[in-house]
């Protein structure tokens, strides 16, 4: 027997199969919702196609009650709603698993499997008996394969109808197809097969304190919190919806009551050059400002993210990483830009990154973000990607505490200026973190200086004079060494008798985690490190040093983390092997322990 | 860029300005420019509008990006803060910067490389934003700090100095911004003080995307026998359109004994720009008259003069519907929506 017919509850996975453009994400969505709402950990990727419509597009819901939110590779239910490539969504349905298909039309029998069962519902049929318009038939299919997913994984349906009544409020002949279509594929489950399936939903309260959130909207959340007033970017997918949320926030929550005007501006540039430029412009004349990218911008960024450097101006930047080199595929992702972001640009450069792996961490970085952006007066390069940023995670609630005020570093107001004997000198007098004060613009003729990104001494002056060029150059390195202390601790998960260490960041978390459970289980025990920024720090230091070996996981070709590592501690290179998932889709605990098990 | 800081010294007779300020407190470091340079003239033109304008220079910025004009504004203004940029980049960090902060003058110094080549497209969408700001180009025709190349407003005919003629056609700024729909356009040239001036106070009022096209002739690279944008060459050929002369507000009288035939023209803040045009019926602010204008002359002719105005148009922040009060200056309790609504809000995540 199969142990996927052996009765399991709250814990398997579903794979959606459709054709982008038609309507199918928000039916998605929905069940997804559901679930979450049921109480039961669950977690939903969405693997589309960089295309509007017409192509294939999966969907992947994993239920797993021990709350384990990585991808699962085995597909108890195949839902295929798309013809052009059944073929590989029936083969990949696990033996003993379930494929539901629209039997409207006569399944090839060269696709039949005898270790997998076929569940037919006339989806097309159904919709077609039932509702007038085209559109509607082709939309209301996909409502109609939930109704059957209600019944056959026992999906509470007042939880499915509140959710419908919720998104339709206002339009009464939406909601009501949408209830029809519901029940037309509910009903022809409950008739024709034997609902439940052997595995199924139980209701739990595991999401009192949980929200279901994705990274680009709590990024943007992260920016309205941290007081940012200026925003500059250049649409590209997957970092458009960091935008869009930072601009719907605005909307809601930067309409002055007494104005009426807007607290905020947002500026789509004409190219990423000038959405940094923008950035920098603003940040120099003392506003909180971003720009959100991908790859392809960060490539353009380059030049001006070295002005920053050099010149000390704070600026955030949030990468928002996909596919490369080059176009790549735009619509997967990948952890590939981290080289390019730690020296970004030309000339000796080195930046602050942050790694959140999830987004409650998208939110708290944001803000950290701009705070350390003032504090060090330097780019800060917000490492998120197309996984944390675009899809769905179950995360904590995020937490707010009314205390908190801006960083704003070293800024020299009209009164200490007063109080200023002599010229201001831009880059004199450094702290104990090497940061010297600056001045802003418009506040006093005595704070005047010269921002330039050509040579310069400490006094802000032009320089040609190799002495004061390097005495700049090395106080820049040691503040961003500095900057060590400031930037979030790195996350350890220590095990009695662990053999050896595990070292990962930003999304691979998930999978890792689920890893190292799954592979103690077996008896093979590791440690494991999640670094949460750059520079690194002591905690990282003594991981890689107390180790007799790590392995790093990540998701590049060039394993990037691992020469990050190599370039910036102690560690010696032979004591770093790799474990590499760069195809573009979000990696799975399996990769991890078979990427691990086959060099040991 | 290297300067040098110029002596301290004030004449006790030196005019003062409603601010009690002398001329001197508007200059720069000293410039380290090619004697003889059109870029110092201008230079001095920007010291003096700013001086008759009785600008706080505090109250400036003035930021440019990378080439030999670029380096002006260490030459004016030490009271302001200054921003040299990366090359083609100073409309960016402009926009950012008045993004920030409305409340200052923004005066952009570049050139035509940096304009009309490496920084076109910053520079052109500057202009489709309205961005309130002073755009001076300096322009020489010719790459001077890499010594001698063709630019991108090098006239077709025109002979680099070893005599290779320019067979490209050239981009003029003046038709191009016009066609963008920018709302202030002039030309002028660096030796004509008495008219370059009045259009840098002009400039300095505008509300909006100001374009002040100066030619600027190199003394170096591109002043000799067969240039068009040698100092022999825009004497001989500069064609006035207009002749502005700029009123500050509440000077009623001064607006009204001004000479018969002139256009007025009220800016934002209450000041008049006067024009006496040369031609017959020339119009300042009708677009679609001075395009026809600048269309039916001759080649050579280098049109001179503030060539067309638009002093209403809304610019970035009236466009943004952006705080009266700068962003920069909110205080952070407007900004943040608190803890107690961001328990309420994600109610919407569930």
């Amino acid at each position: 027997m199969h142990d996927v017919l052996r009765t399991r509850v709250n814990d398997f996975a579903v794979k959606l199969a459709n054709v982008n453009g038609t309507g199918s994400a928000s039916a998605n969505g929905l069940l997804m919702q559901a679930i979450f709402r049921m109480g039961i950990p669950v977690c939903g990727k969405n693997l589309f196609p960089s295309n509007i419509q017409g192509l294939p597009t999966w969907y992947e819901i994993r239920v797993n009650k021990e709350g384990y939110s990585a991808r699962a590779l085995d597909y108890d239910l195949m839902v295929a709603m798309n013809s052009q490539t059944y073929d590989r969504d029936i083969k990949e349905v696990r033996p003993g698993g379930y494929l539901l298909y629209d039997s409207s039309w006569p399944l090839d029998p060269d696709l039949h499997r005898e270790d997998i069962t076929f569940l037919g519902v006339p989806l097309a049929e159904l919709c077609n008996q039932n509702f007038e318009d085209p559109r509607t038939r082709i939309l209301m299919k996909n409502i109609a394969y939930a109704g059957a997913m209600v019944a056959t994984l026992d999906i509470d349906m007042d939880v499915v109808n509140t959710l419908l009544d919720e998104k339709f409020a206002g339009k009464k002949a939406l909601r009501e197809s949408n209830h029809k279509a519901l029940l037309l594929g509910y009903q022809y489950a409950k008739e024709h097969f034997e609902c439940p399936l052997p595995f199924r939903l139980e209701k739990m309260d595991a999401n009192k304190d949980k929200i279901l959130i994705d990274g680009n909207t709590a990024t943007a959340l992260g920016a309205i919190y941290a007081g940012c007033t200026v925003a500059a970017w250049y649409p590209i997918t997957p970092a458009t919806s960091v935008m869009d949320g930072f601009k719907g926030f605005c909307e809601q929550y930067r309409k002055d009551p007494e104005t009426g005007k807007n607290n905020y501006l947002i500026i789509q540039a004409e190219d990423e050059l000038a959405a940094i430029g923008m950035v920098l412009g603003a940040s120099w004349n003392g506003a909180r400002a971003f720009t959100s990218t991908a790859g392809p911008g960060l490539s353009l960024m380059n030049e001006l993210i070295g002005f920053g450097y050099y010149a000390e101006i704070p600026a955030v930047i949030v990468d928002v990483q996909r596919v490369g080199p080059s176009t790549g595929m735009p619509t997967r992702t990948q952890q590939s830009d981290l080289m390019l972001a730690a020296y970004a640009s030309h000339g000796d450069t080195r930046h602050i990154l942050l790694f959140p792996a999830n987004p409650h961490e998208c939110f708290r970085f944001a803000v950290k973000a701009f705070d350390l952006a003032e504090q060090f007066q330097t780019p800060v390069i917000l490492m998120s990607d197309l996984d944390i940023g675009m899809n769905d995670w179950v995360v904590p609630r995020l937490t707010w505490d009314d205390a908190y005020r801006p960083d704003r570093g070293r800024v020299l107001d009209a009164e200490d200026l007063e109080k200023k004997i002599g010229k201001f000198q831009r880059y004199n007098q450094e702290d104990e973190n090497f940061v010297a004060a600056r001045t802003l613009p418009g506040v006093s003729q005595k704070g005047a200086y010269f921002t330039r990104g050509s040579g310069h001494n400490k006094f802000g002056g032009y320089t040609e004079i190799p002495d004061e060029y390097q005495e700049v150059m090395d106080r820049l390195k040691k503040k961003h060494a500095a900057a060590a202390k400031f930037i979030p601790e790195p996350e350890l998960a220590s095990r009695e008798g662990a053999k050896f260490g595990v070292i990962a960041m930003g999304g691979c978390d998930q999978a890792v985690r689920e890893a190292l459970d799954v592979l103690d289980r077996q008896g093979t025990t590791a440690d494991y490190l999640r670094v949460r920024g750059f520079p690194f720090g002591d905690v990282v230091e003594r991981f890689l040093a107390q180790h007799d070996f790590c392995f790093v996981v990540e998701q590049s070709r060039d394993a990037q983390l691992r020469s990050l590592l190599i370039l910036e501690t102690a560690v010696p290179k032979e004591k770093l092997r790799s474990v590499l998932v760069y195809g573009g889709f979000p990696l799975s605990s399996r990769h991890v322990v078979q990427g691990i098990l086959s060099q040991l | 860029m290297p300067s040098i800081a110029k002596p301290v010294a004030t004449h006790p007779t030196l005019q003062r300005n409603a601010l009690g300020l002398t001329i001197r407190d508007y200059e720069g470091s000293m410039s380290t420019l090619c004697a003889g340079c059109g870029h110092d003239s201008i230079t001095a033109a920007v010291i003096r509008a700013l001086w008759e304008l009785d600008t706080q220079p505090h109250m400036v910025a003035k930021l440019s990006g990378i080439g030999c004009s670029s380096k002006t504004p260490t030459y004016f203004l030490s009271g302001a803060h200054g921003f040299n940029s990366a090359h083609g980049r100073m409309p960016a960090i402009v926009t950012g910067a008045a993004a920030a902060n409305r409340d200052l003058l923004y005066i952009g110094v570049s050139g035509d490389g940096d304009s009309l080549s490496i920084g076109l497209g910053q520079m052109c969408h500057a202009i489709r934003r309205n961005i309130r700001m002073a755009y001076i180009l300096e322009n020489n025709g010719v790459y001077g700090l890499t010594k001698g190349q063709f630019s991108a407003s090098s006239d077709i005919g025109s002979k680099s100095k070893r005599g290779e003629p320019n067979r490209m056609a050239p981009i003029d700024p003046v038709k191009l911004s016009l066609s963008l729909g920018a709302t202030f356009i002039a030309r002028s040239f660096s030796g004509d003080k008495e008219q370059l001036v009045p259009i840098l106070k002009a400039a300095f009022t505008h509300r909006g995307f100001a374009l002040v096209d100066v030619v600027s002739p190199c003394v170096t690279f591109n002043d000799h026998e067969g240039s068009t944008k040698s100092y022999k060459h825009t004497r001989k050929n500069t064609l006035r359109a207009t002749q502005a002369d700029w009123v500050p507000p509440q000077s009623e009288i001064l607006a009204q004994i001004s000479k018969s035939g002139t256009t007025a023209v009220t800016m934002h803040d209450g000041s008049v720009v006067h024009f006496s045009a040369v031609p017959k019926d020339y119009d300042p602010t009708d677009r679609r008259k001075v395009a026809a204008y600048l269309d039916e002359q001759p080649a050579n002719a280098v049109v001179t003069g503030l060539l067309y105005i638009d002093p209403s148009a809304p610019d970035m922040h009236e466009l943004g519907q952006s705080s009266p009060t700068p962003l920069r200056d909110l205080a952070y309790e407007k900004l943040c929506p608190g803890s107690a609504e961001l328990e309420r809000m994600q109610e919407e995540f569930r």
